[in-house]
């Protein structure tokens, strides 16, 4: 599946216009397996003073931009190509969920994509009592990791309410599900706390949706911005397998991976404050084309 | 034996018959036989020959000298913090050289284990890949910080300065009890308990062979000039600022060092160069001594929550363009976990065994330590894996010998069943105990000892003493300061005399000055802000004098110029609900805003504390405490006046201070611009207020009689006040330091001394602001000053101040 992605986001500052350093996270990676990048630009405008292109811990694409002096408005825009390659659904080699644990004791190394960084307390996700019980209460002992996280995806769907303005972007993952509601990043953050506490090792992925549903098919939610799933580690066969809450599927053909993390706090498509003391607006727009 | 040494020996058994060695316990002066160990025997001879008089008068010098070099701690409770006189335990604790010899191998040998450690954690990640470590206990601890996975650091060291905390058990021999190699506090508190201790003991001191702390301080600030790749740079310690507990002694040992003070504010980076703002522009810095945590060091790059550090720090780390001290991400070595591993892992990294060994210590993520931990819970300390806390450090997480904390979770079964990783039991530590004077009575006190590490290119040299710290009670948990816990010189004593040690090396060369350093903006910002609020200060409590001497003479307070000082106060800020009301009984003399200006003050000085002396900080304070317990306590009229009065004089006090003793460097200018800027503004206002033709009779005078000038013109008109000779004295008369002509003639001249003030004969535009303002002034005459030149003049001056802060302090 070959896609079109062009990512634009402006900030927009009141009268006391901004500067300062970011580090951007908003480019498609390569990943093995998984998705392969054909060309990617990233245009500020207007032009950083400083721009640095590196990798975080996690694999992710990182660019760092620098600005001087002070602006009125900051824009940049992603244009990239994309191949998704599909990835074979068909079996499940998942282990028991209550072996999980040994697995995981056996992944010494501690790479971007091992197991242990995925475990226990990260800076957005603690342990909450009512997600832990509510992803207690949607599993038995002898499921596999898969058919538990499937399981608890697809709850946490039909519980959670997708509403655009109930929640925003610092709300914890115990707010948003004590009043069941929340977007994309909610979703994900309650299903990570959901999947730790059950002892799965769970991952932030923040990426885009394609735009315009194949016909037939229903458009998804969180297509018009960046959109945020959960990758869940099934075991030493099956490694991380993606799910998307917001929509209770497994995440197929229609979602481009942008970076990975333990919570937001890893992916957050812009880190650091612009330097302002007044108002600023964000404006995101995402088009994803399925060539 | 001679009768004098008997006479001798019987002062001390008398001195000493109250300390009786606690059960079960070592302690530093007696041995296990009771009897008085070696290197103490003279020391005790000594202090027992004093009569309590003269022991009193020896520690109150101590006491004397820490007050007046102003040392303190911050102490946090209840939400609030308050600075604390420093707790000096005059009795210092004494170990022999051969057994601090003994120590200093173990603690040298600790240390290349852990900088072994630490460079795996971030490098190869053999030891959790072989299994030698927990994977899971590194992945779970917020210390190791992944942007730094990969980074070498730039002198190929991760350690260069590391404290241990260690003591002695009950068999005498000494264990480490926690290592602190993420930003070590005490080493400058150490020193200032030497100076201390050292004055209350001066005649036994100086012949007792104490080994001398200076020369390790002075090997240590060589090794750390020399990891600088330009020589210009000048190293600097990086503080959190004013409010950590430990900020007295950052700002002390940087000036004791000859180090710069910065803050995360003060330093930017730039193309991966980090830089500090000056008032002179940007300037490169590649060496920083930190004592602020890592991960509040980079909002960018670790904790984006931090408002301490600086954007870009993590990129200029990895750039290799700087060296901190100790490289970020070392704090995952303070983790208590880690000593359950520590043991084997020398034997695997070094070949040998600990030499020190470190107290017993066992993680319960495997089930065999869980259940060994379960099964001893009653002479355990648990608490959780990933805390850095020292043992007897209380913890409301841990649980110590069956008795849960506050917040532990009592379910201890469950939580070793399922989430024994997250725990770690260690034995409940027994400490020595060493003499401390307790109402002029010797008595055993539990202590536990920091010792300092400082690499240097010949390795790593110890620091002959440390930090002890002595309990307020037998309890062992009662040793941290806030729970009352004091602190200890330490001595080690040789048997042969000792080197005499200074920090000053021998001339080498003929004579060069050197030239001041560059001031950061910050400090710039914060000494302007400094002159300006004490300037400010000062206009207050004229008009508040000026006021309550007229309501002495006229108690109803309807006189006009009552009403026109009350509105002058009300501009200021100064008003309080009754004034309106006029009700002289309830008036509140010390109004809140005057308070409120004062402690602005404080706390712009507090901020550039190493810059100024002690005696300015204390006035400043001296002045804030005055005002403080003058409010609720005068009542109007000639009370209050004569108490403004003495403000006044108290403000004089730590200006005089400030302009008699301090060094004309370009902070000075600041601090000057900012009370003269201050000045010419407040007699802007006084002018067009009190000389306008609206404003009542008497109000001349009372314009005379705020600018303090009611003698001058006396003298220079022999005529009553009219408005010319008023305008002319307060306004333009350059030899009247209150005039406004003169403000303006001293920004002008202040201004002329900044960075950048003139280039090859162009002025900066803040340079010709000043000028302007000063031409403008100069050029009046008492008839063309009106109200509406007047209002242009105030204009221009409080323009001077946005073009200051646009020009040096951004």
């Amino acid at each position: 599946m070959l896609y079109d992605v062009t990512l634009r986001m402006a900030y927009r500052f009141g009268e006391h216009a901004a500067g300062g350093r970011q580090i951007l996270r908003v480019t498609p990676p390569t990943v093995q397996d998984r998705q392969r990048v054909i060309a990617c630009t990233l245009d500020f405008q207007p032009r950083p003073m400083e721009r640095g292109d590196g990798r975080d811990f996690f694999g992710n694409v990182t660019v760092e931009a620098a600005y001087v002096n002070a602006w009125r408005e900051i824009a940049f825009v992603v244009h990239a190509r994309v191949s998704r390659m599909v990835e074979t659904t068909g079996l499940d080699l998942s282990p028991r969920l209550d072996s999980l644990a040994s697995a995981i004791e056996r992944c010494r190394a501690l790479g971007p994509r091992s197991p242990q960084h995925f475990t226990g307390r990260s800076i957005r996700i603690q342990a909450d009592p009512a997600i832990a019980a509510f992803a207690r209460d949607q599993i038995t002992p002898d499921m596999t990791v898969v058919e538990a996280v499937s399981a608890v995806n697809v709850a946490l769907f039909g519980e959670l309410r997708f509403d655009a303005d109930a929640t925003d972007v610092n709300t914890p993952a115990s707010v948003a599900f004590a009043h069941r509601h929340g977007v994309c990043q909610d979703f994900t953050h309650i299903m990570i706390t959901a999947l730790r506490a059950i002892g799965v090792p769970a991952g932030y992925v923040s990426g885009l949706l394609r735009t315009r549903p194949p016909e037939g098919s229903p458009r998804l939610e969180g297509a018009d911005a960046m959109h945020a799933w959960v990758m869940a580690w099934c075991g030493e066969d099956l490694g991380w397998v993606e799910f998307d809450p917001t929509n209770g599927i497994i995440v197929a053909n229609d979602h481009i991976l942008v970076a990975i993390g333990r919570d937001y706090a890893d992916v957050s498509p812009v880190t650091g404050v612009f330097k302002t003391t007044g108002a600023q607006s964000i404006e995101q727009a995402v088009d994803v084309i399925a060539l | 034996m001679p009768l004098s040494s008997r006479i001798a020996a019987d002062a001390a058994a008398a001195f000493l018959a109250a300390y009786q060695a606690l059960p079960g316990v070592a302690d530093e002066m007696r041995d296990a036989n009771g009897a008085v160990r070696p290197v103490w025997q003279s020391f005790i001879h000594h202090v027992s020959s004093q009569s309590p008089d003269q022991l009193r008068h020896q520690i109150a010098s101590a006491d004397h000298y820490l007050r007046d070099a102003g040392v303190y701690y911050r102490q946090y409770g209840e939400g609030v913090s308050a600075e604390r006189e420093w707790p000096l335990s005059h009795i210092p604790v004494l170990i022999d050289e051969a057994d601090w010899e003994r120590i200093c191998a173990g603690l040298i040998q600790r240390a290349n284990l852990l900088e072994a450690v630490v460079s795996d954690l971030y490098g190869q990640n053999n030891l959790a890949r072989e299994g030698h470590l927990p994977a899971s206990l590194i992945a779970a601890s917020p210390e190791w910080l992944r942007p730094l996975v990969g980074v070498k650091p730039r002198g190929g060291h991760f350690l260069n300065f590391v404290a241990f905390e260690i003591g002695r058990g009950p068999d005498g021999e000494w264990w480490v009890l926690g290592d602190r190699t993420q930003a070590p506090s005490g080493v400058g508190f150490a020193l200032q308990n030497r100076v201390a201790t050292a004055r209350a003991f001066a005649d036994f001191y100086a012949g007792a062979n104490v080994h001398r702390l200076a020369g390790f301080f002075r090997h240590f600030r060589d090794a750390l000039n020399n990891m600088r790749h330009v020589e210009t740079n000048r190293v600097s310690i990086l503080t959190p600022g004013p409010m950590n507990e430990t900020y007295f002694e950052h700002a002390y040992i940087a000036r004791y060092l000859g180090f710069g003070l910065l803050e995360g504010e003060d330093l930017m980076v730039e193309n991966g160069q980090l830089m500090v703002r000056t008032v002179a522009g940007p300037i490169p810095i590649d060496v920083l001594w930190r004592r602020l945590d890592a991960s509040f060091t980079d909002p960018l790059e670790l904790d984006a929550r931090s408002k301490l550090g600086t954007p870009g720090l993590v990129g200029a780390v990895r750039q290799g363009n700087v060296t901190l001290v100790n490289a970020l991400g070392s704090g995952i070595l303070e983790i208590r976990a880690l000593l359950a591993f520590l043991p084997r892992l020398c034997k695997h990294l070094l070949g040998e065994p600990l030499a020190l060994p470190n107290i017993a210590t066992w993680w319960c993520g495997h089930p065999a330590e869980a259940e060994h931990v379960r099964r001893n819970a009653s002479r355990m300390m648990i608490g959780e894996a990933l805390s850095t806390r020292l043992p007897f450090e209380l913890d409301d997480h841990a649980m110590v010998g069956e008795t849960p904390g506050a917040s532990f979770d009592a379910d201890l079964d469950a939580r070793l069943r399922h989430a024994g990783a997250n725990l770690v039991g260690q034995e409940v530590v027994t400490l020595s105990t060493t003499p401390a004077l307790v109402d002029g009575v010797l008595l055993p006190r539990p202590m536990s000892l920091r010792a300092f590490l400082a690499r240097t290119p010949d390795g790593w040299r110890v620091m002959p003493g440390g930090f002890a710290r002595i309990g307020r009670s037998p309890d062992p948990t009662a040793i941290a300061m806030r729970r009352g816990g004091s602190a200890a010189d330490v001595w080690i004593v040789s048997p042969r005399p000792v080197a005499q040690e200074t920090m000053l090396a021998a001339p080498t060369g003929p004579f060069s000055r050197a030239t001041p350093g560059t001031l950061p903006s910050r400090a710039a910002d914060n000494l302007f802000w400094l002159g300006r609020y004490v300037e400010r200060t000062e206009g207050h409590l004229r008009l508040l004098r000026a006021l309550h001497l007229r309501l002495s003479e006229n108690p109803t307070g309807t006189a006009p110029t009552v009403t026109l000082l009350r509105k002058a106060l009300e501009e200021r800020g100064l008003a309080s609900q009754d004034l309106a009301s006029q009700d002289l009984d309830t008036e509140e003399v010390v109004p809140e805003g005057l308070l409120l200006t004062i402690g602005s003050a404080i706390n712009s000085a507090g901020k550039v504390r190493d810059r100024f002396s002690v005696d300015g900080w204390m006035a400043l304070n001296d002045l804030a405490k005055t005002a403080r317990r003058f409010a609720g306590h005068l009542t109007a009229g000639d009370d209050s006046a004569r108490a403004m009065g003495v403000l006044l004089r108290k403000v004089s006090g730590f200006t005089g201070l400030v302009h008699e003793n301090m060094y004309r460097f370009v902070g000075w200018r600041f601090m000057s611009i900012g009370r003269a800027l201050e000045r010419a503004q407040f007699m802007l206002d006084t002018i067009s207020r009190m000389t306008s033709t609206t404003a009542p009779e008497g109000a001349l005078d009372l314009a005379v009689e705020i600018a303090d000038s009611a003698m001058t013109h006396r003298r220079r008109y022999t005529i009553a006040t009219t408005r010319e000779t008023v305008v002319d004295l307060l306004g333009l008369d350059s030899l009247n330091p209150r005039s406004v002509l003169y403000s303006a003639n001293e920004l002008h001249e202040h201004v002329g001394f900044l960075p950048g003030a003139n280039i090859f004969g162009e002025m900066s535009p803040l340079a010709r602001a000043v000028l302007k303002l000063q031409s403008s002034v100069a050029v009046q005459t008492p008839t063309t000053l009106d109200d509406a030149t007047l209002a242009t003049l105030r204009e221009q001056a409080s323009a001077l101040s946005e073009l200051l802060n646009s020009t040096y302090f951004r």
